[in-house]
């Protein structure tokens, strides 16, 4: 009998890959399960105390909330920014516009532990200035996860503009509305799917954001990937398996409920 | 509906100008087709008119009011764009129905007139479906009916067939001309599609390198083409240089007399076009020129030759395939006289 060879090969190769992918998630998963106290291989046995833990530990729970207020209020404000830069860079033809495009992805190119000091050192010459606190409160952290919520939203924005074809809204226009109404009307609705998208990916990198967070966060803001860490410094127990386990699960319930509204393969 | 008259108009864009000295009067209820190779500045024109692009100089009337000016929504075209520009996130009937609210028209007379244009456009049964749901020729009617909702002033189409396959280039372009004849509107088809041009328009601008080249009845500008550029553009024609030697008599370069009609002393070219000229063994008429069948191409209704004169130019001929004229005429190699009267010489002088 004939075998398919290079079909069976592909099938094991993409089965392979997938799974390489997979398992940091899949092992977190097993792992906040296993019943020792030191991460010990094979387990003596599993338990859902670890969870009872993370979602009862305040550091965890407080870390949680900061991190959700934090990653929404940069992503609509990094949003809003990032859709009218958009709208800008695409639609008018400015000296310095491709400098502008740059500067503005350009977070995503600096790694976010400088990006964070370079913020800190920035903010304790603002404190001195203007003889506030900027350093450990929320308007300082969320004003600089907008660093990462803005590239984000001005990629995936302007790349859906430049698709749409501009006589559709001129036809807009043509057919009695003003600038603004065709632009509110016809031009935004078409950028729907980019937004979403844009939303999303703006929640997320901030949601999960550490590095850029580090310097400053301040007594009793902490966000939870910061919690994480500082629990890591003295504690190796699977409760971070089970914070990260409830957190995978809460990312991709966002991630398939979006998919629902919006595709998102089509934009990204 | 009104007349629209466009005075000296110019754009220029940095230092290339797009278009320069259109003076135009479309009458009230007439069809002008704005014909022209891409890049000739028609749809520039056109834009101009709707308020999309801004003239550098001269002024646009529409009736009597001077709209050089006023911004595109309060101008109160129906424009009809090449890729339908149809909004992708509303129904067929919304899309009809942004127009008569943006003209604030009560929403009881709205729904009225979305099911009047579209019953026109034979489009009422596909009301409930999405731009996307809808094939070429839907949605170009569709976008008809959305600008001819608003009952706009003038009528602004560009090269709305180009997206089109060609039968239904043709079936469309005479539904618009039916439509446009019986609401008397006063339109602006623009195209680059000589056939298309002469089938529709009351009266056509030829237009190339910004600069109207002749403004007419489709029957005068293939007749008495202008210009070179007119008579090319317009079908073939066969050109012969040379000068005027008397009255009535023709010299081409090669030595070739042709009798002619009509004054033009200083004219240095006369055409003719492929389909005046008559083959035949015996010389007819005063311009009978012998000559050699080069080549023949059989094109159906037509047969196309190739006649390499024994003074040396090559002229094409069109022969009707038709049934006086007998199966394909003259083979290569067959003597003929490419023969034509002196009224169907054109003469130019450039």
């Amino acid at each position: 009998m004939h075998i398919p060879w290079a079909r069976c090969f592909h099938r094991l190769f993409v089965v392979l890959m997938y799974l390489f992918m997979l398992s940091p998630l899949i092992f977190v998963v097993w792992l906040s399960f296993f019943e020792d106290t030191i991460l010990f291989f094979p387990p003596s046995g599993h338990t859902f105390g670890w969870y009872k833990k993370a979602l009862t530990d305040p550091a965890f729970v407080n870390g949680f909330i900061t991190s959700l207020q934090v990653a929404a209020l940069a992503a609509v404000c990094g949003v809003v920014l990032g859709v009218l830069a958009a709208l800008g860079i695409v639609r008018y033809r400015f000296r310095g516009n491709r400098p502008v495009n740059t500067l503005l992805l350009s977070p995503l190119l600096i790694p976010s532990i400088v990006a964070g000091l370079g913020i800190y050192l920035a903010y304790l010459q603002l404190e001195n200035l203007l003889d506030m606190r900027i350093v450990g409160t929320y308007g300082g952290l969320v004003i600089a996860h907008m660093c990462l919520t803005i590239p984000w939203t001005v990629r995936l924005v302007s790349a859906s503009m430049q698709g749409l074809d501009p006589a559709i809204e001129q036809a807009a226009r043509n057919l009695g509305a003003n600038g603004r109404v065709a632009f509110m009307r016809v031009t935004l609705p078409m950028l729907r799917p980019a937004i979403v998208a844009a939303s999303l990916f703006s929640f997320i990198v901030s949601f999960e954001n550490l590095e850029l967070s580090l310097a400053l966060v301040g007594p009793g803001r902490t966000t939870l990937p910061i919690a994480i860490l500082q629990y890591l410094e003295f504690k190796l127990d699977p409760t971070i398996a089970a914070v990260s386990a409830v957190q995978i699960l809460l990312l991709g319930i966002i991630m398939l409920v979006t998919d629902r509204f919006v595709k998102l393969s089509q934009v990204v | 509906m009104a007349k629209v008259s466009l005075d000296r108009l110019k754009k220029q864009f940095g230092a290339s100008v797009a278009v320069s000295d259109f003076s135009l009067e479309i009458a009230d209820g007439e069809l002008v087709a704005f014909l022209g190779p891409s890049g000739c500045g028609k749809t520039t024109t056109l834009r101009m008119i709707a308020g999309f692009t801004e003239p550098t100089a001269g002024t646009i009337r529409i009736g009597e009011d001077d709209v050089t000016n006023v911004p595109v929504h309060k101008r109160n075209t129906g424009m009809v764009f090449q890729g339908y520009a149809l909004f992708p996130h509303m129904t067929v009937g919304e899309n009809v129905a942004f127009g008569l609210e943006m003209h604030k028209v009560p929403s009881a007379e709205r729904d009225k007139r979305i099911g009047k244009v579209l019953d026109m456009v034979r489009m009422s049964e596909l009301r409930d479906r999405y731009p996307r749901q809808l094939s070429g020729g839907q949605q170009q009617r569709v976008a008809i009916a959305r600008a001819l909702a608003i009952e706009p002033r003038v009528f602004l189409l560009d090269e709305p067939l180009s997206n089109l396959d060609a039968k239904l280039r043709s079936e469309v372009r005479e539904e618009i001309r039916a439509l446009q004849r019986r609401l008397g509107l006063t339109t602006i088809f623009v195209t680059h599609d000589q056939e298309e041009a002469l089938a529709i328009s009351d009266r056509m601008a030829i237009m190339h390198d910004g600069k109207v080249q002749q403004v007419g009845f489709p029957e005068v500008l293939y007749e008495k083409p202008a210009n070179l550029f007119v008579a090319n553009f317009l079908g073939k024609m066969n050109i012969f240089a040379g000068h005027v030697e008397s009255p009535g008599r023709f010299v081409t370069e090669n030595k070739l007399a042709l009798a002619i009609e009509g004054s033009g002393a200083a004219a240095t070219q006369v055409g003719v076009r492929p389909e005046r000229i008559i083959l035949s063994a015996e010389p007819l008429g005063p311009n009978a020129m012998p000559g050699v069948v080069d080549s023949s191409v059989y094109l159906g209704s037509l047969i196309d030759v190739r006649v390499r004169l024994d003074s040396g130019e090559l002229i094409g001929c069109q022969l009707p395939n038709s049934a006086a004229a007998g199966a394909r005429p003259a083979a290569p190699g067959t003597r003929v006289h490419a023969c034509f009267r002196a009224g169907d010489c054109v003469l130019f002088s450039e």
